[in-house]
């Protein structure tokens, strides 16, 4: 039998859940035993090549195309995962939800200090994607199966959690492993 | 620009095995010779904006989330400017340990993160290889023990993170005026066990890199290679330092642009740009100009502008580095992997040399001097130099947030790196294969970017639009 596929992203994350994940160090190895990976920006498959078992997301919706890979992992992956604090209820990123967004653009690119921009542009060209009007958490995009909290979630609580649900085995992590931080 | 009817679009997107959002647009005339070859970077973050108001202790925590590849560099960066904030820039022995172990630390896991599991792959399989094993699990499957020696490499990076800032990603160790715990007997010994093995092994990947580098070099030398300026922080003697020292740039002869210049001066020397096509502005050192003032950070950087480094094998390691070019700096993009080569063996033997100092065993963790509004922290992080900036009000409220990451440095020369292997590569090919596509996203990657670092202002999309009659005067123009 063909070996179960499992599919990763970050959108408005840091790559930290990521490296969670890689602190699962020489299980590593295990891993890729159980499961081939396909989408996934730890290798170069850049569109879906089938159907995912599982589909672990980090970050929250901060742009259109964060909405547009998300619809696209709920698609294709049997059981999505909200990996993170971001993905679960949109993290640091989702400071910015406060703020009228105009101030953010003018910090950065018209009032910082060492900013140079005589004609006064703002990044607006058609290939970047537009922003949101504030950060979403994934489950008020799509439906998602199971939230692992954490900044980042500990290595253990990702590992526990993917074997368990490519095992068919309920989801029951110890209270040690579920982190808000 | 906007393309014509006999313009073809080519997209690589999202560019992979790098940190972050990216994407590669070319386009293509109607005989496929390319016209334009653009890295853009799509995302957009607000730190600048958003920390205005928080508490000034909170931000060496709160803004490491701008990254979990390297957030130490981000947490030491804002603890830095936080300790001129308190009076506190003179830190003890034991702080200034600590948080230097860290900092290697750190230096040790990114750095053989990216070479081990983000790059191994292009240099073994070679740039056009079945991209189903083009990965680190195909590294993992041809060759399983370099797949586990990068594996336990960064496992010793994230634990000393761990024992220095409490965990290993978004750790809590430094606050303003020094750290918060000391490095116990127990913790020292733990470290020990292992060191002699990542000494080793630092040694057999620096070999990888440089043999790679040296046998393929009529291949790699050309390899979207272009002169540059180079700038770095470095030691008062000029060595190589990772942790603290006074600004250098040196042109692509080696000749000095500034030299020890105070950091806290930055705003005179560097300024960056604004293009509407990516969200990442693009640095230049202000007395050149944008034209000719755009420059690299880095290892490669690094390695070029320090006179030497003050640890024996990473020293030798240079000389022979150097050697190359006859002393002269190396413009060369893929030498990126062997100079950060010599940095993971220099932080190995740095934390060795940490790891016998009794210092860390000290108890006197925290100093405050006299307060201040304005705090400036540099740091060579594992990407480039780390600028960060911050006012902080009489309520302890931070009023002004500047951040110049790593990446955002590169932002040019990893530009100019695309637009030259997309015409020494792409150009005139009558078919683009994934291999070829591939090509372009190995010499990004050769810079290590971390494009949601630099991306780190979170808005939403100003949308304007402009009615220009047929002679291109402006009618009316409507802004959000």
């Amino acid at each position: 039998m063909a070996k179960p596929k499992v599919a990763t992203t970050s959108l408005a994350g840091c790559f930290g859940c990521h490296m969670s994940l890689l602190d699962i160090d020489d299980r590593i190895l295990k891993l890729v035993e159980l499961v081939d990976f396909d989408k996934s920006p730890i290798d170069d498959i850049k569109k879906f090549t089938g159907r995912c078992a599982v589909g672990l997301i980090e970050g929250g919706c901060c742009n259109e195309e964060n909405v547009h890979v998300l619809q696209d992992f709920r698609k294709h992956c049997d059981i999505l995962v909200s990996v993170g604090d971001c993905a679960t209820m949109g993290g640091i990123p989702a400071m910015r939800n406060t703020i009228p967004l105009a101030e953010c653009l003018e910090e950065a690119y018209l009032n910082g200090p060492t900013v140079h921009n005589p004609s006064g542009r703002i990044p607006n060209d058609p290939e970047i994607p537009l922003l949101l009007d504030k950060v979403y958490p994934c489950h008020e995009v799509v439906k998602i199966d199971y939230h692992l909290p954490g900044c980042p979630p500990p290595a253990d609580t990702i590992w526990q959690a993917l074997t368990a649900l490519l095992n068919n085995n309920p989801l029951d992590l110890p209270y040690e492993l579920i982190k808000y931080d | 620009m906007i393309a014509s009817t006999n313009t073809k679009r080519v997209v690589i997107e999202p560019v992979t095995r790098v940190e972050g959002h990216g994407k590669v647009t070319i386009l293509l005339d109607e005989k496929n010779r390319v016209q334009q070859a653009r890295l853009h970077v799509v995302e957009f973050r607000g730190f600048e904006r958003f920390i205005q108001g928080r508490p000034f202790w909170e931000v060496p925590v709160l803004v490491q989330r701008l990254c979990g590849i390297c957030p130490v560099s981000h947490h030491l960066a804002a603890a830095k400017a936080m300790d001129r904030i308190v009076g506190g820039e003179n830190l003890t022995p034991t702080a200034e340990k600590m948080r230097r172990l860290m900092h290697y630390g750190q230096m040790f896991q990114s750095h053989a993160l990216h070479f081990f599991h983000l790059c191994s792959p292009d240099l073994l399989f070679g740039f056009d290889a079945d991209v189903a094993i083009r990965n680190v699990i195909g590294v993992a499957a041809k060759y399983p023990d370099l797949a586990v020696q990068g594996v336990m490499m960064r496992k010793y990076g994230q634990e000393v993170i761990r024992l220095t800032a409490g965990k290993k990603i978004h750790g809590t160790g430094a606050i303003p005026g020094g750290i918060n715990k000391n490095l116990s007997v127990e913790e020292r010994d733990f470290l020990l066990k292992d060191l002699d093995q990542m000494i080793t092994w630092s040694r057999g990947a620096l070999k990888i890199a440089k043999d790679y580098t040296v046998e393929n070099l009529e291949k790699v030398a050309p390899f979207g290679s272009f002169d540059s300026n180079h700038l770095s922080l470095i030691r008062a003697d000029g060595a190589m330092d990772l942790y603290h020292g006074n600004l250098r740039a040196i042109d692509a002869q080696g000749n000095k642009i500034f030299d020890q210049v105070d950091y806290c001066k930055y705003v005179d020397y560097i300024v960056e740009e604004v293009r509407n096509w990516s969200y990442m502005k693009f640095p230049f050192i202000k007395s050149l100009g944008p034209e000719t003032g755009w420059y690299r950070v880095g290892p490669l950087a690094r390695v070029n502008t320090c006179d030497f480094i003050d640890t024996p094998e990473a020293e030798a390691a240079r000389k022979e580095f150097m050697a190359v070019t006859d002393n002269k700096p190396n413009n060369l993009t893929m030498a990126y992997h062997w100079t950060r080569m010599i940095e993971l063996l220099h932080s190995i033997e740095k934390i060795k040399d940490l790891l016998h100092d009794k210092d860390l065993q000290g108890n006197d963790l925290v100093v405050k001097g006299e307060r201040r509004e304005e705090g400036i922290g540099l740091i060579e992080a594992p990407r480039g130099t780390l600028f960060h900036h911050y006012r902080v009000d009489k309520n302890d409220q931070v009023v002004m947030g500047n951040l110049i990451v790593s990446t955002t440095s590169n932002n040019e020369p990893m530009n100019r790196a695309v637009q030259k292997v997309a015409e020494d590569h792409l150009s005139g090919q009558s078919e683009l294969t994934e291999g070829l596509l591939n090509h372009v996203e190995v010499a990004i990657r050769a810079y290590d970017p971390c494009l949601s670092c630099a991306t780190h202002a979170l808005g939403r999309m100003p949308l304007v639009v402009e009615l220009v009659d047929a002679q291109g005067n402006m009618i009316d123009r409507k802004a959000r």
